[in-house]
C-alpha cells in the first residue's frame, strides 16, 4: 500500500521542531547535566554547572534560545520506501520548515550562503539534509541544530589499521584536548569509526543525537565508550574549560564495516547544549 | 576573589584584575564578532576610522538571537575568541581594554595583553539565556547589513564574567586545567 504525504506537513513539523528543539533541552541531555553537578569536584565547576541549570530555566521559562548560537539546522530524514510525496519538493518543504521555525521562533539566522563570500541567507536556510530511503510507510524526522564553537573543534583521522583500537582512542583524546575550553564543556562526543572518509563523519554526528548515555550494542565499542569518558574526565578540562572533573557527559561510538586498507574515525564535538529532537509521522 | 568593576575600563583597573576572579561587570560594552572584526580590520587597513572609539572600551564577542517583544535582546551568549586573534592585537594597540569571549587566545593576542594592560574575560558558553538577562539596553550603532553580526552597544549590569588572562598574561586556562588533570 502507498501512504500519500502532502510535504506541508513535513513544513509543519520541522518547524515546530525547530523552535522547541532550540528551548527545551532534551530529557536525556537534562539528567546528564544534573548528574554532572553530582560529579563535579571543582567549586568553579558547580557554579558555572548551576548557572547553566539556571539558563535552562530562563530559556524555557521565557522562550529566550538556550544558547544564542541557534546552530545550522542539520536534519536526518527515514523515509519509508511505501510513501508518495504530494505537494511539491521534499527539499524545498524541508527548507521552508527551518525558514518559519527560524522567524517565527526568533531564533539567530547564522547561515552564510557561500563559504568565500559570506554574506548571510538572512533565513537560516538551507538545512544540511540527510536522506535515508527504509522499508515500511513512516517518516522519520529528526533535527539536531548544530552551534559551530564545537563544531569547529571536530576532526577526522584517516588512520592506519595497525593503529587499532589504540589509535583510536589517541584521536579522540587529542581532539578533545585541542577542543578544551572552545567547545563549551561539558560536552558530549560522538565517534564514528570505519566506512570511508564522509562516512566516519556522518556517523560521529549521528552518534551526537543517540540518547545520551546510552551505550552502543557492540560490546567492544561500549567498553570503549566508557574507557574514553573516563580518560576525558581526566584531562581536567572542566565546565567552562575553567578546570574541573566534568569534561564530558558520554562518549557514543558508532561504527561501520571499512576497507581492508583503512581505518577512518570521524569525531564530532557537542556543546553541553546538544540538541535533538525526534519524530516520527 | 568576587569583584565589582564598571567599564569602560581604565589600564589602573585592568591591571588590578587577576587570572580567576570572578567579575560582575557593569557598564557599556560593544559587541563585534568575525564579520564585524574583519571590517574594522578594512577599514584601518586603508587608513580609516572605527566606528566607535575603542580606547578603554570592552568588546564583547557575541551575535544575539533576534528580541522578542518587550526584550532588550535575544539569547546573548559568548562565542569562540580565537576566531578574532587575527585581528586583536591591533585593537589591544589602538587602546581597546578588555575582551569577553569564551577559548584560548593566540600567543600573539596575549603578547598584546600584556603589552597594553589589557585583560580577557570569559564568560559561560552556552548560558545565552541567563546572560541575556544582564543586558538592559541594545543599540545597533554599525554595520546593521550583517544582522547578528552588526556592532551593538549594550548597557549591562552586573554580567558575570571570569578574568582568564589577565594584564600579567596569568592564563586561567592553563593553571585550572593542572589543578584537575590525572594525566601527568
Amino acid at each position: 500500500m502507498i501512504r500519500t504525504v502532502n510535504v506541508n506537513e513535513i513544513t509543519e513539523n520541522i518547524k515546530e521542531m525547530c523552535i522547541e528543539v532550540n528551548h527545551f533541552l532534551s530529557s536525556d541531555m537534562t539528567a546528564a547535566m544534573k548528574g554532572a553537578e553530582k560529579k563535579e569536584k571543582s567549586v568553579l565547576g558547580r557554579q558555572i554547572l548551576g548557572q547553566l541549570q539556571e539558563n535552562l530555566h530562563i530559556a524555557a521559562e521565557d522562550m529566550i534560545p538556550i544558547c544564542q548560537d541557534t546552530g545550522m539546522a542539520v536534519i536526518f530524514l527515514e523515509i519509508g520506501q511505501d510513501v508518495h510525496f504530494t505537494g511539491g519538493s521534499l527539499e524545498d518543504a524541508v527548507n521552508e520548515g527551518v525558514r518559519r521555525g527560524y522567524e517565527e521562533g526568533f531564533l539567530r539566522k547564522s547561515v552564510v550562503g557561500d563559504p568565500i563570500l559570506r554574506k548571510n541567507t538572512g533565513d537560516n536556510t538551507p538545512a544540511v539534509l540527510h536522506i535515508r530511503i527504509v522499508t515500511g510507510d513512516k517518516i522519520k524526522i529528526k533535527v539536531a541544530p548544530k552551534g559551530f564553537g564545537s563544531e569547529n573543534m571536530s576532526r577526522i583521522f584517516m588512520l592506519k589499521p595497525a593503529e587499532g583500537i589504540e589509535g583510536v582512542k589517541q584521536a579522540v583524546l587529542t581532539a578533545v584536548k585541542d577542543a578544551g575550553p572552545n567547545a563549551c564543556p561539558p560536552i558530549v562526543v560522538g565517534v564514528g569509526i570505519g566506512g570511508t572518509f564522509e562516512k566516519c563523519a556522518l556517523m560521529a554526528k549521528e552518534a551526537l543525537t543517540r540518547e545520551t548515555g546510552k551505550h552502543s550494542e557492540i560490546s567492544w565499542a561500549a567498553e570503549l565508550e566508557e574507557e574514553l569518558l573516563e580518560k576525558i574526565n581526566q584531562l581536567g578540562i572542566g565546565p567552562g574549560g575553567l578546570g574541573g572533573t566534568v569534561t564530558a557527559l558520554a562518549v557514543h561510538v558508532n561504527t561501520y564495516p571499512t576497507h581492508i586498507a583503512g581505518l577512518p574515525v570521524g569525531i564530532n564535538i557537542c556543546c553541553h547544549v546538544n540538541r535533538h529532537i525526534t519524530r516520527v509521522l | 576573589m568576587d569583584r565589582y568593576i564598571k567599564v569602560p575600563i581604565a589600564k589602573e583597573d585592568a591591571k588590578i584584575l587577576k587570572a580567576g576572579d570572578y567579575v560582575y561587570i557593569t557598564g557599556i560594552i560593544y559587541t563585534a564578532r568575525d564579520a564585524a572584526h574583519k571590517r574594522m580590520y578594512e577599514i584601518l587597513q586603508k587608513g580609516g576610522e572605527l566606528p566607535m572609539n575603542i580606547k578603554e572600551q570592552v568588546i564583547y564577542y557575541m551575535g544575539p538571537s533576534p528580541a522578542r517583544k518587550g526584550h532588550p535582546i535575544g539569547s546573548a551568549g559568548p562565542t569562540t575568541a580565537s576566531r578574532m586573534d587575527k585581528y586583536t592585537p591591533q585593537l589591544l594597540d589602538l587602546g581597546l581594554g578588555a575582551m569577553i569571549g569564551k577559548g584560548k587566545r593566540s600567543p600573539s593576542v596575549v603578547d598584546a595583553i600584556i603589552r597594553n594592560g589589557a585583560v580577557y574575560f570569559a564568560a559561560v558558553g552556552g548560558a545565552g539565556a541567563l546572560l541575556s538577562k544582564c543586558i538592559k539596553k541594545s543599540e545597533v550603532i554599525a554595520y546593521e547589513d550583517l544582522g547578528t553580526e552588526a556592532i551593538r552597544r549594550l548597557e549591562v549590569e552586573n554580567f558575570p564574567a571570569i578574568v582568564v588572562i589577565d594584564s600579567k598574561g596569568q592564563n586561567l586556562y592553563e593553571t585550572a586545567i593542572q589543578e584537575y588533570c590525572l594525566e601527568k
